[in-house]
């Protein structure tokens, strides 16, 4: 048998020179910018024959956000000055727990894993901007809306379960999703004074 | 007694290299985690607006991007300080959006076509007006699921 021959060690000396390369490559490539924001969901576009028709929805059910084009804030018909009160007056008016008869009627629905359980489907919160609203008080707003939900269906899933709502299983999210919906509705923009 | 030597010219130790590609290594792996390749090559400025409760954008092949703002120093000259629309690489009109949107939507595989979300990426100071208009060219598209990109809210004690 021949002898056993020794592997030449490799050359690593250019090891460091390749991984500068692209360590600069990444480095210059990189942004830090992260891809996050707020989820929504649009309506389906009415087709283009039918006009757009006023749905009848009780008055109670409503809950009536205007944003003017200074950026103001009309809630329920009273102004509000600081946009973070409206995540109060949203979640009280979603949960509506003392069953007052002008916040949303309740109904008792049948969910998955839940049982039955008082909700409050029905509500709608319409938001209405005008043409010159900014886009930060918009994106303000929606996420107090956005953030309203999110605490109630915590403080469901810690009543119910013990543990935060992100904790629990997707379906266990999906069922208390169904408790409280996320009802959004973005009417057209009009011209609300102030030019 | 110290006998004081004259000591020969010295030579500065060599220093070990060895480990260098290591932490080279170390950088290059960070720099890859952390790295989100830019979709393009920005011609609007954009300042996004602040928020608390964002998710994440999970299959970014599946997202398409709508940036407006006003346009950078450089294509002022040509395009104005108005706020514009700019899709893929190039400034575009809200007519425009529809079109795009399907062409986007047809190059992906028939069953990733459902789960197209459209991200909006707009300057803070921008008027709803343009926002709306671009809605509804989107509802129009059927691309339904939207994403308003905006960055984490800092801190403020207010």
């Amino acid at each position: 048998m021949a002898k056993k021959r020794k592997v030449p060690a490799l050359n690593s000396s250019s090891m460091a020179d390749v991984s500068f390369i692209l360590l600069i490559f990444f480095l210059v490539t990189t942004s830090m910018d992260s891809n996050k924001g707020l989820q929504r969901r649009l309506p389906q576009p009415l087709p283009p024959d039918q006009k757009a028709e006023d749905i009848d929805i009780k008055k109670r059910n409503i809950f009536v956000v205007k944003v003017n084009s200074m950026n103001q804030l009309l809630v329920q018909g009273e102004i509000m000055n600081d946009v973070s009160q409206l995540k109060e007056k949203a979640k009280e008016f979603i949960k509506n727990e003392a069953n007052d008869p002008d916040l949303p009627e309740k109904s008792i629905q049948y969910i998955d894993y839940l049982g039955e359980v008082e909700t409050t489907k029905a509500h709608v919160i319409s938001l209405q901007n005008d043409v010159d609203t900014q886009y930060q008080t918009y994106i303000e707003v929606q996420n107090e809306l956005i953030a309203a939900y999110n605490e109630l269906r915590d403080e469901f899933a810690q009543n119910r379960f013990g543990r935060k709502y992100e904790d629990l299983p997707v379906e266990l999210q999906k069922s208390i999703q169904k408790v409280y919906p996320q009802n959004i509705s973005e009417a057209e923009p009009k011209n609300y004074g102030g030019n | 007694m110290a006998k004081i030597r004259q000591s020969e010219p010295r030579e500065t130790p060599e220093m070990n290299t060895c480990s260098m590609p290591d932490i080279v290594f170390m950088f290059l792996f960070f720099f890859m985690m952390v790295t989100t390749m830019k979709e393009v090559t920005y011609k609007v400025v954009i300042h996004q607006p602040q928020a608390t409760e964002l998710t994440k954008l999970e299959n970014k092949s599946l997202v398409r991007y709508v940036y407006i703002g006003k346009p950078t120093k450089e294509w002022q000259k040509t395009f104005g300080s108005e706020t514009r629309i700019q899709l893929g690489d190039a400034f575009a009109d809200v007519s425009q959006l529809e079109d795009f949107i399907v062409t986007e939507r047809s190059s992906m595989k028939e069953e990733d076509q459902s789960m197209m979300t459209v991200s909006i990426k707009a300057d803070k100071d921008t008027r709803m007006g343009i926002v709306t208009d671009v809605k509804q060219a989107l509802r129009r598209a059927y691309a339904l699921r939207i994403n308003y990109a905006a960055v984490q809210k800092v801190n403020t004690n207010q």
